[in-house]
């Protein structure tokens, strides 16, 4: 099996873009990441594309087609992948095993989103259809909703409070600030977020991440070929996904997430790494009681302790273990299948050193985590200094 | 939701039929079938539950989705019955406020929604303290 | 007649709304209303409440009174005048509810509020015939009160189940007889897609509930060379507390033997419910060789009158299901905006 490499890398600014249509959104990533990575478009091989709900939110299917058609690579394979929020990185993953297999050489894995066209309401019904529609979004159960019963629990059994899951999304706005592409660059408080409505208790509107249109785009060769088309190759060093019971009520506990678990395992014992090895991490935070509980699964600090360590500030840029330097989710958007792929853009760029404001000094080894649904599916990647 | 889709799952949401693996005693609750241990060993065969168990967690949702939005602010649980599945459902007849993690609670038949002033009515369980 | 009851059972939502808060609204003067009505409160149905699951959970209380196996139910008809379907019977969404299909027959029955009974009629005739073992007739409303009306005070929620079967082991009471007294008296009525009933205001009293009542009353007592005396209870449709104390009267009876059968006061008036729950208020304190009179009364018109005998059977049954009592002391009371909603009067 081959070693892979992150060559390019794009992102689109993130947001509610009503001017930008998905095959441009698209093809406005796809770009970028081909001058990132100095490449001539024609020498990609294959293509993956993460995209949870086009059709429910534009009701095009057939996506893999109609992106490879507009970005003028056909008759190249391209390959959509579903994986509800999670589509992103398992598209990622895809294309990962593509390249270690020997099967193709230059492999983009992109994702993209395009969700502000339609009514909340409808929003809010694309977004249940990663649940169990007969048994959870039938009797009520949004997923806000799924996620706000893991936060009751995990305040039950650990004494976490609503001021420590506040203050996942103040460190994540903050962050944000200093990222040009997040769809959020303002601050609030504590304060702000204990203030803001109800969505379904404890969560309120500031507990959950927002609404966006985006994509973003990484080309990936292999590593043995990298230094033609970068100086700074970003090594693919761990991929691992796993899955779970899609409704989070047949799963034995309700504040964790299995696949978690599971998933960072495979990528740990691939990458030959450890959690105390992880410089920084981009964890899925679609609602901040989501942020808790990953840095805990993901072995940042012990089950439980995810509440009081990120109060202390141990998440912080600068802390022990900076999470989503980015903004996270929160701060810097959550278009659905493009997430997944933003998180692996935003810790190349912080492992090239290129991330301005946000740059965790010394950043060798970083990680991304990426959900589907309540923890139906996770896929995590640890990416090194190629160096 | 489709009327034929609704249609199929009407004992089981009506009166709590599940699956019960043969092999290992497992119940189920929403019904499976295929046992994810005894896979191919396991035979399954319909399974009331009594309707009776305790709340795990709870929320209660403002923001609710389409259908849902007569009932909001409402409570939803997910509820370990007594003989070991989890479901989950909302906990009526009650201040939602009110509710706490380990109350005892019944499955009791109502009203869960409808296709529209014309479509067709979905009746199902929820919770009620007890 | 061979043919008894082997089980009943009834629901009550437990929301409330007092005479006070609805008189608030329109500016009346609540206690001339009580008085008048000689009612305090009703009964009003959750959001999530219509006349199918207040049904079934009254079918359901009554299968676990009886003791019977539900798959040897061979028929059930549902009354209603506020069924969630106007195409689409209810009885067939008990049935599936009660585990009692596939082999029964089923139908909705509208009579105004004598559908119920009406029911218990065509299920005597079938057991009777031995066409079926054991039948089950229900008679279940969500009222609907126009706001303003009158009728707004007591039109209220509630459902009750009666098993019939023949005279046996398993019998609580036996159904001596019955009769009917029916006209074509428009008094009160409901126009297709229109939401709310309309009434002929006093003509719903002399020639259309006492007329029927009093004259089904003689009917039966004729028939079955019956008085007064030997009966220990009477229980009459109750669209208010006046009307059956009225009623009692002018038939000889006391008020005490009115009075235990008596519930609209803290409940309202359930429509096709209201005779049977006053007939289950009754069971669930009455002694064996009791004998119970019921008048139930629909408008349009028609009232069907019983003879029952309260048999040993009750006294082993009578405890296994939640009593009339006990779904009347469960309440919550709400304010009319609440009411409002919960009625859909006020629709997002």
């Amino acid at each position: 099996m081959r070693k892979v490499a992150i060559i390019g890398v794009g992102l689109t600014k993130f947001g509610e873009l009503w001017d930008v249509s998905l095959r441009r959104l698209m093809l406005e990533a796809g770009a970028r990441a081909i001058e990132d990575a100095g490449i001539d478009g024609k020498k990609i091989d294959a293509m993956y594309v993460g995209n949870m709900s086009a059709g429910q939110f534009i009701s095009q299917e057939h996506i893999a087609s109609l992106i490879v058609d507009h970005a003028g690579l056909t008759p190249i394979p391209c390959t959509r992948v579903e994986a509800a929020c999670a589509s992103g990185g398992s598209a990622l993953r895809q294309a990962v095993i593509t390249v270690a297999s020997g099967i193709h050489d230059i492999v983009v894995a992109a994702g993209i989103e395009k969700m502000t066209d339609v009514l909340a309401e409808q929003t809010t019904e694309a977004l249940i259809t990663a649940a169990d529609q007969e048994w959870e979004a039938f009797v009520g159960a949004t997923f806000p909703g799924l996620y706000a019963l893991m936060a009751r629990r995990h305040m039950y059994e650990f004494g976490t409070t609503e001021a420590q899951l506040a203050k996942v999304a103040v460190k994540n706005h903050h962050n944000a600030c200093f990222n040009p592409c997040a769809q959020y660059q303002m601050e609030i408080t504590v304060e702000d977020v204990l203030n803001s409505a109800p969505v379904t208790t404890p969560l309120k509107l500031l507990d959950c991440s927002p609404i966006t249109d985006g994509a973003a785009c990484v080309i990936l060769a292999p590593f043995d070929r990298a230094r033609e088309f970068t100086d700074t190759p970003i090594l693919v060093a761990g991929t691992g996904q796993a899955s779970d019971t899609i409704s989070l009520h047949d799963r034995p506990t309700l504040t964790g997430i299995a696949a978690t678990n599971k998933a960072a395992e495979l990528a740990y014992k691939m990458a030959g790494v450890g959690p105390n090895d992880i410089d920084l991490a981009e964890v899925h935070d679609c609602f901040t009681i989501a942020e808790i509980m990953a840095i805990e699964d993901l072995g940042f600090c012990k089950k439980g302790d995810g509440g009081k360590v990120t109060e202390r500030g141990e998440t912080a840029i600068g802390g022990r273990i900076p999470i989503n330097t980015s903004g996270g989710l929160k701060g810097k958007g959550h278009p659905i299948g493009a997430t997944g792929i933003a998180q692996a853009v935003e810790i190349t760029q912080q492992l090239r050193g290129e991330a301005g404001k946000r740059q965790v000094n010394g950043a060798e080894i970083g990680l991304t985590h990426n959900v589907g649904g309540s923890g139906g599916t996770v896929v995590v990647h640890i990416m090194r200094r190629g160096d | 939701m489709a009327v034929p889709r609704f249609w199929r799952e009407i004992s089981n949401r009506y009166n709590l039929i599940g699956t019960k693996c043969g092999n290992c005693n497992k119940v189920f609750f929403p019904p499976r079938y295929l046992c994810p241990k005894c896979r191919r060993i396991g035979k399954l065969e319909p399974y009331k539950l009594n309707g009776k168990g305790k709340i795990i967690s709870f929320t209660v949702t403002h923001v609710a989705p389409n259908g849902f939005e007569d009932q909001a602010p409402y409570a939803l649980a997910i509820i370990e019955l007594d003989e070991g599945p989890r479901l989950t459902a909302q906990v009526t007849d009650c201040d939602p406020n009110q509710i706490k993690i380990g109350d005892r609670v019944e499955m009791i038949f109502r009203r869960i929604g409808q296709d529209g002033e014309d479509g067709a009515i979905y009746y199902g369980y929820k919770a009620r303290l007890v | 007649m061979e043919v008894g009851i082997v089980g009943y059972g009834v629901y009550i939502p437990r929301y409330r709304i007092k005479v006070e808060e609805i008189a608030k609204v329109w500016g009346t003067d609540a206690e001339r209303v009580k008085r008048g009505l000689f009612l305090e409160e009703k009964s009003v149905p959750g959001p999530d409440e219509d006349a199918a699951t207040i049904a079934v959970e009254a079918a359901r209380n009554a299968v676990k009174r009886s003791g019977i196996n539900p798959q040897d139910i061979g028929a059930i008809y549902v009354g209603s005048e506020s069924h969630p379907y106007a195409v689409k019977p209810t009885a067939t969404i008990v049935a599936e509810a009660i585990e009692a299909t596939p082999d029964l027959t089923a139908a909705d029955y509208e009579f105004a509020c004598k559908a119920g009974t009406a029911g218990i009629q065509t299920c005597m005739g079938m057991v009777g015939s031995n066409m079926i073992k054991y039948g089950m007739a229900i008679g279940t409303d969500t009222a609907q009160g126009a706001p303003g009306d009158p009728l707004e005070y007591t039109a209220a929620a509630g459902a009750a189940a009666v098993i019939v079967g023949k005279n046996g082991g398993q019998t609580i009471a036996s159904i001596e007889d019955t009769y009917s007294y029916t006209t074509d008296t428009p008094d009160f009525w409901r126009r297709e897609m229109r939401p709310y009933p309309k009434h002929g205001g006093r003509f719903t009293g002399k020639p259309a509930y006492f007329k029927h009542v009093l004259s089904a009353a003689h009917g039966l007592l004729r028939k079955l060379q019956l008085t007064p005396k030997d009966f220990a209870y009477a229980v009459f449709h109750q669209p208010n507390g006046k009307f059956p104390l009225q009623a009692g009267k002018e038939l000889g009876f006391a008020k005490e033997q009115i009075m235990p059968g008596l519930i609209v006061q803290k409940i309202g008036n359930t429509y096709s419910g209201a005779s049977m729950i006053g007939l289950a208020a009754v069971l669930d304190q009455a002694k064996p060789g009791e004998r119970i009179l019921v008048v139930s009364y629909g408008s349009g018109s028609g009232s069907d009158a019983f003879s029952i005998m309260v048999k040993d059977g009750i006294e082993a049954k009578r405890n296994i299901a939640p009593k009339v009592a006990d779904y009347v002391n469960n309440k919550t009371y709400i304010d009319y905006s609440t009411y409002a909603k919960f009625k859909q009067l006020l629709v997002r």
